[in-house]
């Protein structure tokens, strides 16, 4: 039994900028979040990560993300007292006594979720999630992968909106009906998804995630300091593939159910000079074609990162005339499997692609 | 067709008179605490050369970076009233939550927040708060808060609760400046909030500097139009950069690297100009400064100005010299260049003594350089190409030589053989590159409506159009139009495939380019 580390604010620092590059283009960027967290620590709050092999099998563990499309995000701001009331609401309604809460997904801005409710509820978060990156939807997770319960998940809104879906047979009418009432209080929700076991996190948790997303953080913050390339830094720290270089000529965007969907064209410089790479996103980047051929896809994570600051661009921020790297992470084992492809491979995102690992 | 460039700088103030594309005349003069009196000097040399006397002008356009150095030195800032809407969401991120404190805590004034706001499809989020917006507009009155920033969520999809509490605020508080932030930017709620707290703050000072310039060029005895250059390279009326001051933010920048384009003739280049304080160094990428990508910290906030991408380093002609270790700046004399350096009688030594010591300008009165020795100035000539170096290196974004422009009055620092650099080129009047900028900046043409059952192409390339028929009817010159910026944004509830579309566009005023 290890014990659980307080994780100091520039920890915390690092985790916002590491997370925001796991997130692929989605989860909304880390910033608020990590302004909630600013002030948190000021006011005194700690937070404890503790390690999912730590966890008794009988545990409660409360999983947490922020749901919804990403630029409603850059408007309604994240608010720390939001998600910790979805956790209370499944306290309220079915007695579960947590023992710990953990992120439904380390990339982007639900890092920083947990964090915000353990200073609230004084729980410890536990170094792990459920996605080792960002995703869309509720049935793209390595819970989902491994089949468990899909409910009950709490939905909150602070203009006093409530609501709990109490069942549902499979992952994808979570989705379904999660999606709708989260797309009805303006395509955000705080939400607090099926408790898990300690048992289940163990088994199906993606672990050591948070710790995952600190090292990055620091090793960018770090070149940035040195003046180094933080792109080198990142490929060397997360064994990462540089896929691309270039500026984004074209951004085209259409925000639908609940979704930020598009695309985004990049013109290759230096050593692409004269290529395209084009890339498809579903709030996160799904898959890259380089000329016409697709050269990255979900599962592997696809990152487009500011070639000059190493920080990730977000589907929602990426702009006209950004000069980017785009770079490949490796996916998670869990999500390699032919039922792990079937829930996050290209066909799950609408391309009729048979899924190549950018590190086969 | 002549046109007056006045770039008020921190140690000098230049003025350019360009008639039809060709620089007739071009002076310095040092800039003065008040800003008006180094216009005033500049404008009465200028006056000197006949050819300027002669004839009308036609517009005098300035660039300044007045307004962002108040941000920066935290000067001539005046106490503000932030009102939010789009409660109860965000609350616990408030207006200024991520400023530095001692900026925060000279300008914020009183904090609103209420209820309304729109949805990312346009239906309300929450009904707009008329007493609350009422009773916070009485309440700044009676504290005497006369200028206010006022933020709502989604605002650019939908400005109305920002505009009634504007109509609110005009209402109750008699005379009060109101900052709307929907004319200010676009989704982003907080950086667009910044943005308007700051152009709020800044209200008082761009009214009695925008006055000062008018009267400025009325003592001068020209008639004529005056506009103020923005951060892309474009101009602004002057009544309209008094409303929106934080506009002109960049342009100094913006200006200089636009004049070096314009005087060299070359639009891929690398840029440096090396006034009296600093060097910037940026890259002209088609003739416009190349834009820096992530968001835009201004003395500290974070906005969503696009700026072009520059590498600064405190290394300028006014450069304080220390010997025993040596170092050359970052603190500068700056405008009092004319007082304090040896070879004007005063007792600082700074780069510009060592350049005319090393013999690589000839400034001043080289007599009084006896004490400087030559070692310690080639020493400081040396430093000063190996910072340039390297800050050349960091902004450039291909490997290979590359071709260098110099400009600024700090230019003879510059040396001509650098490493990474093919060619350093050196052009007439480019000591006065910003100002030559500013007469030369362009005319925009913007559109900002919603488009119904249409393509995204077909929305998008009615928005060029009319953009362009605007820029055309403000005097730019039709073949070198370009668009600067497009921004669509689907507004999913609306019926009809709703797609709201911005495009801005700008070109050359057409008597510039007439053959």
């Amino acid at each position: 039994m290890t014990k659980p580390t307080e994780l100091t604010l520039d920890d915390i620092e690092c985790l916002a900028v590491g997370a925001w590059i796991l997130g692929t283009g989605g989860g909304g960027s880390p910033y608020l979040g990590l302004l909630n967290m600013r002030r948190l620590y000021d006011e005194g709050h700690r937070v404890q990560l503790m390690s999912p092999l730590d966890l008794a099998d009988d545990d409660w563990i409360a999983v947490v993300s922020n749901m919804g499309a990403p630029l409603v995000g850059q408007e309604r701001l994240a608010d720390s007292r939001n998600i910790a009331r979805a956790v209370a609401m499944q306290q309220d309604h079915h007695g579960w006594k947590f023992r710990a809460v953990m992120s439904l997904e380390i990339g982007g801005n639900n890092a920083i979720q947990p964090l915000m409710v353990a200073a609230h509820l004084g729980l410890p978060v536990v170094d792990a999630d459920t996605m080792g990156r960002a995703y869309p939807e509720a049935q793209m997770t390595s819970v989902a992968v491994g089949d468990l319960r899909p409910y009950p998940c709490a939905l909150y809104d602070p203009r006093g909106i409530e609501a709990i879906v109490t069942s549902v047979p499979t992952w994808k009418w979570m989705e379904r009906a999660s999606r709708k009432i989260c797309t009805e209080m303006g395509s955000i929700a705080s939400t607090c998804k099926a408790p898990r076991t300690g048992a289940e996190v163990k088994e199906w948790g993606i672990h050591f995630t948070t710790t995952k997303a600190i090292g990055i953080g620091r090793r960018v913050r770090e070149a940035q300091r040195r003046h180094e390339d933080p792109i080198e830094a990142v490929l060397d720290e997360a064994a990462g593939k540089l896929l691309f270089r270039g500026k984004v000529v074209d951004v085209a965007r259409r925000t639908t159910e609940g979704f930020l969907r598009g695309t985004a064209m990049v013109e290759g410089l230096d050593d692409d000079r004269g290529a395209r790479l084009e890339l498809a996103f579903q709030n996160e980047w799904a898959v890259a074609w380089r000329d016409g051929s697709p050269i990255a896809m979900s599962p592997d994570l696809i990152c487009v990162l500011d070639s000059v600051s190493g920080n990730a661009f977000g589907t929602e921020t990426i702009r006209y005339g950004m000069r980017v790297s785009v770079i490949a992470l490796p996916a998670p084992a869990v999500f390699l499997t032919e039922k792990g492809l079937e829930h996050v491979g290209p066909r799950a995102f609408g391309y009729d692609i048979d899924f190549r690992s950018v590190f086969a | 067709m002549r046109r007056i460039g006045i770039d008020v700088g921190g140690t000098n103030t230049d003025a350019v008179l360009l008639e039809d594309g060709r620089v007739i005349h071009a002076v310095k003069s040092p800039t003065t605490e008040d800003v008006t009196g180094g216009i005033l000097a500049a404008l009465d040399l200028l006056s000197h050369e006949p050819r300027v006397a002669q004839g009308r002008i036609d517009g005098v356009v300035i660039g300044t970076t007045h307004f962002i150095n108040a941000v920066v030195q935290r000067r001539h800032l005046g106490k503000i009233a932030a009102v939010r809407i789009g409660m109860p969401a965000s609350a616990s991120l408030p207006p200024f939550c991520d400023w530095p404190k001692d900026l925060a805590a000279l300008i914020a004034g009183e904090i609103f927040m209420l209820e309304g706001g729109h949805e990312y499809d346009g239906r309300e989020f929450m009904p707009f708060d008329e007493a609350h917006m009422r009773a916070a507009a009485r309440r700044i009155r009676e504290l005497g808060i006369t200028a206010v920033g006022v933020s709502s969520s989604f605002s650019p999809l939908d400005p109305s609760h920002e505009e009634r509490a504007g109509e609110i605020l005009a209402a109750e508080c008699p005379g009060v400046r109101v900052t709307l932030s929907h004319r200010l930017g676009r989704i982003g709620l907080l950086e667009r909030e910044n943005a308007a707290l700051l152009n709020a703050a800044l209200g008082d000072l761009a009214k009695v500097t925008i006055d000062g310039f008018r009267a400025a060029i009325a003592a001068s005895g020209i008639d004529a139009p005056l506009f103020i250059t923005q951060n892309d390279g474009t101009v602004m009326a002057a009544e309209t950069a008094m409303a929106l001051p934080v506009m002109s933010f960049a342009s100094g920048a913006t200006n200089s690297m636009r004049g070096a384009a314009f005087l060299s003739g070359l639009k891929d280049a690398m840029v440096v100009d090396v006034g009296g304080t600093s060097a910037d160094v940026g890259q002209l990428k088609s003739g416009f400064p190349r834009k820096a990508n992530s968001v835009v910290e201004v003395g500290g906030v974070r906005t969503l100005f696009r700026m072009p991408d520059l590498y600064s380093i405190g290394l300028g002609g006014g450069s304080i010299v220390r010997q025993n270790p040596l170092r050359v700046g970052p603190d500068s004399v700056g405008y009092r260049l004319t007082r304090e350096a040896l070879l004007f009688g005063g007792a600082t030594v700074t780069a510009t003594d060592a350049a005319v010591k090393s013999g690589v300008a000839e400034i001043g009165d080289k007599s009084r350089l006896g004490d400087l020795p030559r070692e310690v100035a080639d020493g400081v000539i040396a430093r000063a190409a190996e910072m340039l170096e390297d800050a050349i290196d960091r902004m450039k974004t291909e490997a290979g030589d590359v071709t260098l422009i110099a400009v600024g009055g700090g230019a003879f620092l510059v040396p001509n053989k650098l490493t990474g650099i093919g060619e350093v080129i050196r052009v007439p009047h480019g000591d006065c590159a910003n100002a030559i900028g500013a007469a030369v900046a362009q005319v925009s043409g913007e559109t900002d409506q919603i488009y119904r059952d249409m393509t995204r192409a077909e929305a998008i390339a009615a928005a060029e159009a009319r953009a362009i028929e605007r820029a055309k009817a403000a005097g730019a010159d039709p073949p070198t139009i370009q668009t600067i910026e497009i921004e669509d944004m689907p507004l999913a509830y609306l019926p009809g495939n709703a797609l709201r579309v911005r495009v801005r566009v700008a070109g050359e005023i057409a008597a510039l380019t007439a053959p």
